[in-house]
């Protein structure tokens, strides 16, 4: 309670953050699953899904989000969403013969206007919503947290946590 | 018959696998960047003289999206994917000095690949827009990959130039879209066939043409490229000079003037005015140049300028001299970059006042250089001569003997500054030049080299390709591009639809 008192915001916006960010990942999943049905879909659910994140890292500081979705973790849900819609779409092939066929909808001819409809179009949206929710959450966290320093004679992309402590010790 | 979607998939999946795998395994990035590239190389290669379209989802044509092959996609395929895999070569030892993280290199290079494929071979125009923003997103990223001031502000530059050239190009397909209700480039074609054009569509068309013209800088819309061409890593300058400015603003212009609205005399005037203008202003600005790499970003510009001439004379002959040329200068630019690349891997500068007397020290390097500098300047046996013979016989041909003496001015100045560059950096030396820190200068590592032999070799032979060759690359594009309109319509939408909006069937 106290490092997050020191890190973070204000207690109020501290504990509304607490109430509301489980609602605004769940709507965030909703938008994400129901894509097919109403307005929505993988990338504002995904978006969505990603300011959860970036409210955790307003309210409590980097470590708290950090530890729900560390750096490598998003990045490998970043890309393996990806490869996900790619399966999606390259198993078309294999079943439909074109690339991006909804095969799925020949095998399950499915009621219209349900969850369960509209063959590959909803694992399609969510596999973009994992997509769109790690990769914005990880351009929030490069832009807020890690900088540019020059280590060797090379440039590399670091936390800022390692830049304030070097820079502390230059001035020691 | 080969599934047009593997252009698209296979770069696709390479750039999102590398990231997963290579935290664990080091060599990986490398060794999937090369085979994937020469996979794509191999594929591109096997599309010669086919003619498909591919229906995405298996939806007909003017609902779904199609992809498009054809002789112009054909051509632009293959000089993609084989500069794409020359680069990929040399980048294998070069990042491994200058930059440090190879997974972000390889993906982005891959990313851009999977972009530029997809523009050249989509048949929609809003999926054109998507994968141009694929392709200039991560080629963004790549001008600013060394993250020292100067990168970072030429790409941000780049950025801010060519985002504002997305949105008018977003704005334009809007329009079209507003009062065809269609995207499919053909389906778009014939409507217009049928209704013409209104203020609306003029409108579009400008709003287009300059959005696309600021991918090729031509001249007008330049500014961005003699900054961000030269900050990105050599293999990076290689591919936007020799590739990126091509089939991102090239290709689209060609194929919306010819096959989309139709070429008229007005659009030929603007184009020939345009490509002599940069043609000149390019070489112009080149030749004062003291930065190696900036001097060949400079006379990008300017070469570009002959492609446009050539497309913009409409003529047979010209549509294949600027076809040619865009072949031959995608061969000898992107070898002249990985040249600079070379110097500045071995001298550490790219200066041309500190250099001198590498002649000796880098056989290799100087060698092919020397190749590249004639083919570019338009010396007989090389490639870039032939090229620019047909486009200035081309122009007389047309009746513009103007245009082509200042083609032929334009390829003197062009002479005249390469030879700057053979004097300062390879033959002579240059004022500041200094002994002692060239003294443990040697010739570059073995992949960096074979990669400049292979274009090297191509720049020498590729002039054969006109003897026999242009039945097998450069007459389907001829045949494309001069029949207009109507043909790549039926292609696409097929006999049955044609005749069914009572446009040809009488």
């Amino acid at each position: 309670m106290n490092r997050e008192k020191k890190t973070g915001m204000s207690l109020i916006v501290q504990t509304v953050t607490r109430w509301l960010k489980g609602f605004i990942f769940m709507f965030g999943i909703y938008l994400a699953f129901y894509g097919h049905l109403t307005p929505g879909g993988g990338f504002s659910g995904g978006v969505v899904i990603a300011t959860t994140f970036v409210l955790l890292t307003l309210a409590f500081g980097r470590e708290r989000s950090l530890s729900k979705l560390g750096k490598v973790l998003a990045s490998v849900l970043d890309c393996s969403g990806a490869l996900l819609f790619l399966l999606i779409a390259t198993l078309g092939i294999l079943f439909g013969g074109a690339f991006f066929v909804n095969f799925l909808e020949k095998w399950f001819p499915s009621v219209n206007f349900r969850l369960f409809s509209a063959g590959t179009i909803p694992l399609s949206n969510i596999s973009i919503a994992i997509k769109v929710g790690a990769s914005l959450f990880m351009v929030f966290i490069i832009l807020a947290v890690r900088r540019v320093v020059e280590v060797g004679g090379r440039r590399k992309l670091i936390s800022t946590e390692f830049f304030e402590t070097s820079e502390k010790r230059k001035d020691k | 018959m080969t599934n047009l979607s593997v252009f698209i998939s296979v770069p696709l999946v390479a750039a999102f696998f590398i990231p997963v795998v290579s935290r664990k395994v080091k060599w990986f990035p490398d060794v999937c960047g090369i085979l994937t590239t020469f996979l794509l190389l191999l594929l591109s290669l096997q599309t010669m003289n086919q003619e498909t379209v591919y229906s995405m989802g298996n939806w007909p044509a003017p609902y779904g999206i199609v992809l498009v092959l054809d002789g112009f996609s054909c051509l632009l395929l293959i000089v993609i994917n084989l500069i794409g895999f020359i680069s990929t070569l040399f980048s294998f030892e070069y990042i491994e000095r200058f930059y440090t993280s190879k997974l972000r290199y390889y993906s982005l290079f891959l990313l851009m690949l999977a972009g530029m494929n997809g523009v050249v071979l989509t048949g929609d125009l809003f999926n054109l827009y998507v994968f141009l923003e694929i392709a200039s997103i991560a080629s963004y990223a790549l001008v600013g990959f060394g993250c020292y001031s100067r990168e970072l502000e030429a790409s941000f530059k780049y950025l801010v130039m060519s985002t504002i050239a997305s949105s008018f190009i977003l704005l334009g397909v809007a329009l079209i879209y507003g009062r065809f209700a269609s995207l499919n480039i053909a389906h778009i074609a014939l409507l217009i066939k049928q209704y013409g054009m209104n203020e609306t569509m003029v409108f579009s068309f400008v709003l287009l043409l300059v959005g696309f013209g600021v991918k090729a800088a031509i001249v007008p819309f330049h500014a961005w490229l003699p900054d961000a061409h030269p900050s990105a890593p050599a293999p990076i300058s290689a591919m936007l000079s020799g590739v990126v400015i091509k089939a991102l603003g090239i290709y689209v212009i060609v194929r919306l003037v010819y096959n989309l609205f139709g070429m008229t005399p007005l659009i030929s005037n603007l184009l020939i005015y345009s490509g002599v203008i940069s043609m000149m202003i390019g070489v112009l600005m080149a030749l004062g140049q003291w930065d190696f790499k900036r001097l060949l970003a400079c006379h990008s510009i300017s070469q570009m300028g002959y492609i446009v001439l050539g497309f913009g004379l409409g003529t047979p002959l010209g549509i294949l001299g600027g076809a040619f040329h865009l072949f031959n200068h995608s061969l000898f630019k992107s070898l002249l970059f990985l040249n600079s690349g070379s110097v500045e891997y071995e001298t550490e500068t790219r200066n041309l006042e500190k250099l001198g007397c590498l002649s000796q020290k880098m056989p290799v390097t100087s060698a092919t250089s020397l190749i590249a500098s004639l083919s570019i300047s338009g010396i007989p046996p090389f490639n870039g001569f032939w090229s620019k013979l047909i486009i200035i016989i081309a122009a007389v041909q047309a009746g513009k003997p103007v245009f082509a003496l200042w083609a032929v001015i334009g390829s003197i100045l062009t002479l005249a500054s390469f030879s700057k560059i053979q004097r300062y950096a390879f033959f002579g030396h240059g004022r500041h030049f200094d002994e002692s820190t060239h003294k443990n200068i040697k010739e570059v590592p073995g992949l960096m080299k074979m990669s400049m032999i292979i274009l090297a070799i191509l720049c020498t032979i590729t002039g054969l390709l006109l003897i026999n060759g242009t039945n097998g690359i450069f007459s389907p594009v001829v045949n494309d591009l001069t029949q207009g309109p109507v043909p790549y319509i039926e292609k696409i939408l097929g006999y049955e639809f044609t005749n069914i909006s009572g446009l040809f069937g009488n």
